[in-house]
């Protein structure tokens, strides 16, 4: 799933220093699940809010509101008839969600709360674990199900650097080397062989943003064209 | 045992203190309450086996929350004991009345009152 952090204090502060009302929009799929910015924060963080801008005689009225998903247009326009309300709304969403609520409200200020930082396991309650730089172009088939991209620190996807020193990595001894995981796990699956395939280099310089559409669907100006 | 602990204290019941959210405690000193504190069982006690931990961990969370604020954090604290200790309770609610009363009155009353 997507992880987040909440923003720190003082920040969210900053952002909201100019506005009377806001309305804070948690997000309950991603964000809520690694307990960034679903149901639960958006009230501890209003409560803080409230607390903060009384003390500053500066007092705040906040909403508060956790939709469903807010990568999902469906979801955004149930804010239609309640953000007019508001000086500006304060997102609690991933990066993706905060600006399809800034797409969708373009006339509105939407601030974030929370910094995302990228697609991650759940190792334990409120631990997480990036596994995945989204690079469009896996891997895992080659290098027995360790991503190169996320778990080497240059992301070489063709065998270890120099620095390699008896599994770890040279950047600290407590970081393992992802090449070496990675001829250990196909040794054991006996399918050295794979680490020898050459894979090609990653189109990273295709800085627009990536599009995904499945098979048998279309972006929506191509229905029925 | 008829124990005498301070008037001031207000009981609410739960059915574990790992039952206490951050959001309870903060809330408690958003609405003017000048301190908060919890009473769990000992550690490695509990029924459900994390309870008075998780508690223990939400505390401290909000002790940090209420810094970033602007209050103290010392006005929240955890306490524990065993069922069995009704002294013991009558104890804690004097000493968290005392360490308040050090503290003064929850900044925000000021405010609220304006
Ligand atoms: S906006 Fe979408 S991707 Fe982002 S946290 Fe919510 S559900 Fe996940
Ligand atoms: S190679 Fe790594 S970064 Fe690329 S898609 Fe696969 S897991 Fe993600």
């Amino acid at each position: 799933m997507i992880v987040a952090k909440r923003k720190p204090f003082d920040e969210i502060m900053e952002l909201l220093q100019d506005y009377k009302k806001v309305l804070t929009v948690g997000c309950g799929t991603c964000v809520a699940v690694c307990l960034a910015g679903g149901e639960k924060e958006v009230a501890v963080l209003n409560s803080e809010l409230d607390m903060a801008r009384k003390l500053a005689d500066n007092p705040i009225e906040l909403g508060s509101t956790t939709l469903e998903r807010q990568c999902d247009r469906e979801y955004l326009d149930e804010l239609a008839s309640k953000v007019d309300e508001y000086d500006a709304l304060l997102s609690m969403a991933c990066g993706v969600g905060i600006q399809f609520l800034a797409e969708r409200y373009p006339e509105k200020p939407v601030l974030p709360a929370v910094d995302t930082s990228g697609l991650a396991v759940n190792q334990s309650v409120g631990f997480y674990e990036e596994r995945c730089r989204s690079c469009q172009q896996c891997v895992l088939g080659w290098t027995g199900g360790i991503c190169p991209v996320t778990m080497c620190a240059k992301g070489l996807y063709n065998g270890p650097c120099g620095g390699t020193n008896l599994g770890s990595c040279e950047i600290d001894p407590e970081q393992p080397c992802a090449w070496y995981m990675i001829h250990e796990r196909l040794a054991k699956q006996g399918r050295i062989d794979n680490i020898k395939n050459i894979c090609s280099a990653v189109g990273w310089k295709d800085t627009v943003p990536r599009t995904l559409i499945q098979p048998g669907y279309k972006k929506p100006e191509e229905e029925g064209a | 045992m008829r124990l005498d602990y301070p008037a001031n204290i207000k009981i609410i019941l739960v059915p574990c203190t790992g039952k206490v959210d951050v959001v309870h405690l903060l809330r408690a000193i958003q609405k003017g309450a000048d301190g908060a504190y919890c009473v769990g069982c000992l550690e490695g006690s509990c029924h459900y086996n994390e309870g008075n931990l998780r508690c223990r961990e939400r505390v401290n969370h909000v002790r940090d929350l209420l810094e970033e604020v602007g209050i103290e954090g010392d006005r929240v604290r955890m306490y524990n004991l065993s069922s069995g200790e009704g002294p013991t309770f009558a104890q804690y609610a004097t000493e968290m009345t005392e360490h308040i009363k050090k503290l003064g009155p929850n900044p925000l009353n000021t405010k609220l009152k304006n």
